[in-house]
């Protein structure tokens, strides 16, 4: 299907950007890839009278150290991020995520900020976010502020961006040498996970030193599993040593129940892909 | 109104688009370029797939405006001189396709995944054409065509899709 008519901006600076975002207001729409907005536009659940196209902005791509921290462009697309030799040696956990997110025509196209912003709890990208720890630097009319990574994620589809406002970068601290992997859970390849896990572990003299667990599609928003990274702390590396600690995945979640499972069968899933996430991520 | 400018399949090509205009029905409905072809309402199916500057992409999830300035090249600039790509030749070689709707976004994928790895693997030809669905084949011979393709050599593969 066609989408209903729009005007249309492609704005070269975020200056631009953000006052075509004022004088919009509510009828305007920011299009990142445009590989969740086009759909959703060409299903007519949406129907904005203008779509402000940031791909023309070309400082929002783009990956820079920045000490202890990699920033990564919001406008940055899938399949760049994924091969950066920053993002790789410094945040590994992120490619382990792309590796299995869409397909590569989707992951030519769609960029890092677009599919955060969008805030799908199915959403491969808000779990390593929310492991790593990143921090979201969002652009209005007064400025930039920075949000933590548990304030950024507010409920479905709904994140700390406010209306008049840009995603512009995301910074991730640096977790070099950690382990990492990304367990998903699928029924077809190529779509968005039942459950996934993403798991970063540092190991220190054959046992885990420090873990970090987050959760995809186990509520409204991305969860951190606090309970389980505790528990990990001084683990060894194998299905026995953190069969414990993956007990406690579904702890404190919401699981959604649709056609793909009851809430039950994820809390299953979230403690068995937890032990095999943490496993994988300190190489065992 | 929007006015894009952009080169197809090696043509410089500039027009006045709605801005909600697809690039593929810009590319079938504007220039006449049928040859890539619409399977699916959601984006899943990949029988659309074309290369923008160089790297595949749906075009039933791309604007045209978002195309203005770029370069694409569909399945019908990939034979050069008459002489079918690599990739067109190894479909055909190994029975790759039976009703034909899926091979345009096929090829177009294949010729992708060989630019960026010119020996892949047979589970890493299944991945990188998991955004491509067949109904017909089962795709075993669509994978060996790919094989196929790669047997015979990187240096012939992706030269049309560089143009
Ligand atoms: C066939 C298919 C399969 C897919 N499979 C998966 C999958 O397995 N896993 C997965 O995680 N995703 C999947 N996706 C979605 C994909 O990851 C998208 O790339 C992503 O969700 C959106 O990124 P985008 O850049 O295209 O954003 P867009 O679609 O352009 O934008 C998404 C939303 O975010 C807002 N937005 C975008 N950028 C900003 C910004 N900088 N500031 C403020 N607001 C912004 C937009 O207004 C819009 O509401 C799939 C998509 C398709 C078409
Ligand atoms: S027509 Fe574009 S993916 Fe199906
Ligand atoms: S050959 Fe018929 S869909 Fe692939």
């Amino acid at each position: 299907m066609i989408p209903t008519a729009f005007d249309y901006l492609a704005p070269t600076t975020v200056e631009e950007a953000l006052s075509a975002l004022a004088q919009h207001g509510d009828d305007a729409k920011i299009m990142a890839g445009g590989q969740s907005l086009l759909p959703v536009l060409r299903m007519r659940l949406n129907a904005p009278e203008m779509v402000i196209d940031l791909g023309r902005i070309d400082s929002l791509r783009g990956v820079r150290d920045d000490g202890d921290a990699i920033v990564i462009g919001a406008m940055t697309p899938h399949f760049e991020v994924a091969k950066d030799p920053l993002v790789t040696e410094h945040a590994a956990l992120i490619p382990k995520a792309i590796e299995h997110l869409a397909d590569a025509q989707v992951r030519h196209r769609g960029t890092f900020g677009g599919a955060l912003a969008h805030a799908d709890p199915a959403g491969d990208l808000g779990a390593p976010a929310l492991a790593l720890g990143a921090q979201f630097v969002i652009a209005g009319s007064g400025g930039t502020r920075t949000v933590g990574a548990d304030e950024f994620f507010v409920d479905l589809f709904e994140t700390a961006i406010g209306e008049d406002e840009i995603l512009t970068e995301v910074r991730v601290p640096k977790h070099t040498g950690w382990g990492a992997h990304y367990e998903k859970f699928v029924r077809v390849v190529h779509q968005w996970p039942i459950v996934a896990v993403a798991a970063a572990v540092r190991m220190d003299g054959g046992s885990i030193a420090e873990a970090r667990v987050g959760l995809t599609n186990m509520g409204s928003t991305p969860i951190r599993a606090r309970a389980v990274e505790a528990a990990l702390v001084g683990a060894a590396p194998t299905d026995d040593g953190v069969r414990a600690a993956a007990e406690q995945a579904a702890e404190g979640t919401n699981p959604p129940s649709d056609l793909n499972g009851d809430a039950d069968y994820r809390r299953h899933l979230a403690r068995v892909l937890t032990r095999r996430a943490v496993v994988a991520a300190a190489g065992g | 109104m929007t006015r894009i400018h952009l080169t197809v399949d090696g043509a410089s090509v500039a027009d006045d688009v709605e801005p909600r205009m697809l690039l593929v029905q810009y590319l079938r409905e504007k220039l006449g370029k049928t040859g890539t072809v619409i399977g699916c309402d959601t984006s899943n199916c990949g029988a659309c797939t074309v290369h923008l500057d160089g790297r595949s992409v749906k075009s039933c999830n791309v604007l045209a405006v978002q195309a203005d300035g770029a370069e694409v090249t569909t399945i019908e600039g990939l034979s050069k001189n008459g002489s079918l790509h690599q990739v067109q030749e190894s479909f055909r070689e190994c029975h790759g396709l039976q009703c034909g709707f899926c091979t345009p976004g096929m090829i177009m994928q294949s010729v992708d995944l060989l630019n960026e790895n010119p020996n892949p693997s047979e589970e890493e030809i299944r991945l990188g054409l998991e955004g491509n669905l067949c109904r017909c084949t089962g795709y075993h011979n669509i994978v060996k065509a790919v094989q196929h393709a790669a047997a015979q050599g990187s240096s012939t593969v992706g030269q049309g899709a560089q143009a």
